[in-house]
């Protein structure tokens, strides 16, 4: 079979077999949510309650403010019991947090209005049920749906592509999504059609996931959906890549899927879509996979939005052995967490818990030159040459590189014998530089 | 509990330095096999004390004047005394070769920093200083399987071809192919060389590119000059199996620090090293050429680099804004 795919990448153990066969779980209500006004990125939403407020699932409690921004909503029906900062592993600071308290079984939701069939609607309506669901890219970049659905004018978009390529290793949530709740992804796919306007779509999907493919293909039949089969290699899920192995379309530097007239949404995104527009549902829980060998029985859930991670994983029997890292997010692109009382964002894709034989850390040694890193890099850039240019501050020089090209998807460091950090040195310069030219564009 | 915080990515591929330093050194065993079988044990022993004293001389320079006092081997340098050892002949004094490893590794390696900076190749660095401070010792070669002839020396093929002719070559090519000549006791064996290749082949180690452009070379300018005088020049397939060539193209050209890191600067080097090799053979005043070849090819590696930077993703496209 022809299988699509992009030059470059990595090939790290999937260790999906964990979780892979597990279907999905609801965990039961929490006590208590800490919910992030802010997400990743963009303005954080102006909170609109206060203590002492009662409230439904899925009232609102935190207003977008600004462009690149997106509604909260409480995930529990209950009491707003405080306000408080709390650590946030995307933006690595403290940042403000609702705390909501549950008092009663109840679980009253406030649903969105209008919803329903979505061909009641016009586009520009859907869009704002989106908007108003406070829905963000759930592959973990949590990057306001609403906008990326709004392309500017005169930008033309003639696809969409559905990302299930789940190339992370560990993850399996949206293989089991793709596998659970194919018709409902299948009509979340048909709502962001007509939304945007586009004739037909893709979905990439991994063949690792042969089951998720066959299912969305059985789904999809006869229509101008069309589900494509993708080589397992990661980054394969990558914007960039992903577009480029459907369409041979290339993004130019510095650009968007929407230069080459794409839209790109995962297909957890695009499920909270459908239970947007058709159930009127805010985004308020999401599907994730807790995992990992340190975990006791990995399992793929779903839970609501400001769950700790403590307890997500006392509901799966708790930790076993030594732990050394969990993460939020997958190995590859995720980040570890200092502890566990850190509530689970919109964007957590997944946790995982890593015992001290899947070595991460390791003794840095010098640069053999053996480019590995260079045949890996998914965006063709020399990382051990970017990687020294950051080191010795030439930032100017590591631009002309294509430092701001970095997609940051660790495969250099991954593949790298001497165990350099690659990615860490890059994403500091990128800072670094952003900062010292005032935050503008090259 | 007490959590790590480390950098993405998270988990990493099981290779590192010492493992890649290690496969190299099991792909040369073969070599060190057949360098025994046709000089002795003396080659054994050899081969082995080039090991364990680079490691030693190593360690000095890391622990006492370097001042790295947690440093631990990563096996780069027994590559290196290893490659030194297969490098001369078997007859070398083994204070020689100490001289020969000293300068490996201080003037080819850690003058510049230690593993990963150093330009040029740090066994071929050794060998040539060798070779210019003891050049009689340097080319004084012992016959294979010495102990069962009269004489206790020979001359190689290449030197044999070059004085007089290659009509006078008195070995056959199966002789070649196998390692029955005189020579540097880890070169004669073409088909030792080629089952460790092999190896690190398999195990995804090498820059394939080098090998295939450098013999390709010497592949393309021996059959031309085959075509212009025999007599005087030889044939295509004598230069692939005589001398160093074997060596240096799978084993000195490929080490990974001192060669480019695109495979297109890795096609420039390696038909440099050819050129470079022939041109030497033919017209310059040594018999053999590869040594010399790889280190001056060694010294443009930065500007083939430079020249040769892959193409990012996306950079040339327009549409943008």
């Amino acid at each position: 079979m022809n299988l699509f795919t992009f030059r470059g990448g990595v090939h790290p153990p999937e260790s999906k077999e964990l979780t892979e066969e597990k279907p999905i779980r609801f965990m039961p209500l929490p006590q208590e949510v800490k919910i992030y006004l802010a997400n990743h990125g963009g303005a954080p939403a102006k909170r609109v309650v206060k203590e002492g407020d009662t409230v439904k699932t899925g009232q609102k409690i935190g207003e977008q403010a600004g462009m690149i921004s997106a509604n909260v909503h409480a995930s529990l029906t209950g009491t707003v019991v405080g306000v408080e900062k709390v650590f946030h592993p995307v933006l690595q600071k403290p940042s403000e947090v609702v705390v909501i308290r549950r008092e009663t079984e109840k679980d009253e939701w406030e649903y969105i209005n209008p919803h329903g069939d979505f061909n009641r609607f016009k586009a520009p309506e859907i869009v704002d049920i989106i908007k108003e669901a406070g829905i963000v890219g759930l592959g973990g970049a949590m990057f306001p749906t609403h906008v990326k659905l709004t392309p500017p004018e005169g930008k033309k978009i003639d696809l969409l592509i559905v990302n299930g390529a789940e190339c992370e290793p560990y993850l399996t949530i949206d293989h089991r999504l793709m596998l659970e709740r194919t018709e409902d992804i299948v009509k979340g796919i048909r709502i962001l059609m007509y939304v945007l306007d586009v004739e037909k779509a893709y979905v990439g999907i991994e063949n690792n996931k042969l089951d998720a493919y066959e299912a969305m293909m059985r789904a999809t039949a006869g229509e101008p959906i069309k589900v494509k089969l993708l080589r397992t290699k990661y980054p394969q899920g990558a914007e960039k890549q992903l577009i480029y192995a459907l369409t041979k379309r290339v993004v130019p530097s510095g650009g968007l899927p929407l230069h080459v007239g794409v839209v790109v949404q995962n297909v957890g995104t695009v499920l909270a879509v459908y239970e947007a527009v058709e159930k009127g549902k805010p985004l308020v829980e999401r599907g994730l996979t807790v995992t990992g060998e340190a975990v006791s029985n990995p399992s793929n859930l779903v839970v609501r939005v400001g769950t700790m991670v403590s307890e997500v994983l006392e509901f799966v029997g708790g930790l076993k052995g030594k732990v050394d890292r969990v993460i939020l997010g997958g190995p590859m692109m995720g980040i570890a967490i200092p502890d566990l009382n850190i509530p689970v964002m919109k964007g957590t894709s997944g946790i995982v818990a890593l015992p001290p034989e899947r070595k991460g850390k390791v003794e840095t040694k010098p640069c053999i030159r053996c480019s590995r890193c260079v045949m890996a890099c998914p965006m063709n850039l020399q990382p051990y040459l970017l990687e020294q240019l950051a080191r010795a501050r030439r930032y100017d020089e590591a631009v002309e590189e294509g430092l701001m090209d970095c997609i940051e998807c660790g495969s250099c460091s991954y593949i790298c014998p001497s165990k350099i950090d690659h990615v860490k040195s890059i994403k500091l310069a990128k800072k670094v530089y952003r900062a010292l030219r005032g935050g503008a564009r090259k | 509990m007490k959590l790590s915080v480390t950098a993405a990515p998270h988990i990493r591929d099981g290779d590192n330095v010492r493992s890649i330093m290690f496969d190299v050194l099991i792909a040369l065993s073969p070599a060190v096999i057949a360098a025994t079988y046709f000089f002795g044990w003396r080659a054994l022993i050899l081969s082995i004390v080039s090991i364990f004293i680079a490691e030693g001389i190593e360690l000095f320079i890391m622990k006492v004047l370097r001042k790295q006092k947690d440093f631990k081997p990563d096996f780069s340098a027994s590559v290196t005394g290893l490659l030194l050892a297969l490098n001369v002949n078997v007859g070398l004094p083994i204070w020689v070769l100490v001289v020969g490893l000293i300068a490996a590794l201080t003037l080819g390696k850690h003058v510049y920093g230690g593993i990963g900076k150093n330009p040029f190749n740090p066994a071929l660095v050794g060998r040539v200083f060798l070779l210019i401070s003891f050049p009689s010792l340097m080319t004084t070669w012992w016959a294979p399987r010495y102990w069962n002839l009269d004489t206790l020396t020979t001359a190689t093929p290449l030197a044999v071809v070059k004085e007089q002719g290659f009509g006078a070559l008195n070995v056959g090519y199966l002789d070649l192919f196998l390692g029955n000549i005189g020579g540097c006791m880890g070169e004669v064996s073409a088909l030792a060389l080629l089952i460790g290749f092999a190896y690190l082949v398999m195990r995804r180690r090498i820059k394939l590119l080098i090998p295939i452009s450098y013999i390709g070379t010497v592949l393309l300018i021996s059959s031309i000059f085959w075509m212009i005088d025999v007599e005087r020049y030889g044939t295509p397939l004598f230069h692939i199996l005589a001398g160093g060539l074997m060596l240096g193209a799978l084993f000195m050209a490929t080490d990974m620090v001192t060669s480019p890191i695109t495979p297109k600067g890795q096609m420039i080097f390696g038909v440099g090293c050819g050129v470079i090799t022939m041109m030497i053979r033919y017209f310059g005043g040594y018999p053999e050429g590869v040594s010399f070849s790889i280190l001056i090819m060694n010294s443009v590696v930065p500007l083939i680099d430079m020249y040769t930077k892959p193409r990012i993703f996306g950079k040339h496209v327009v549409g943008k804004g």
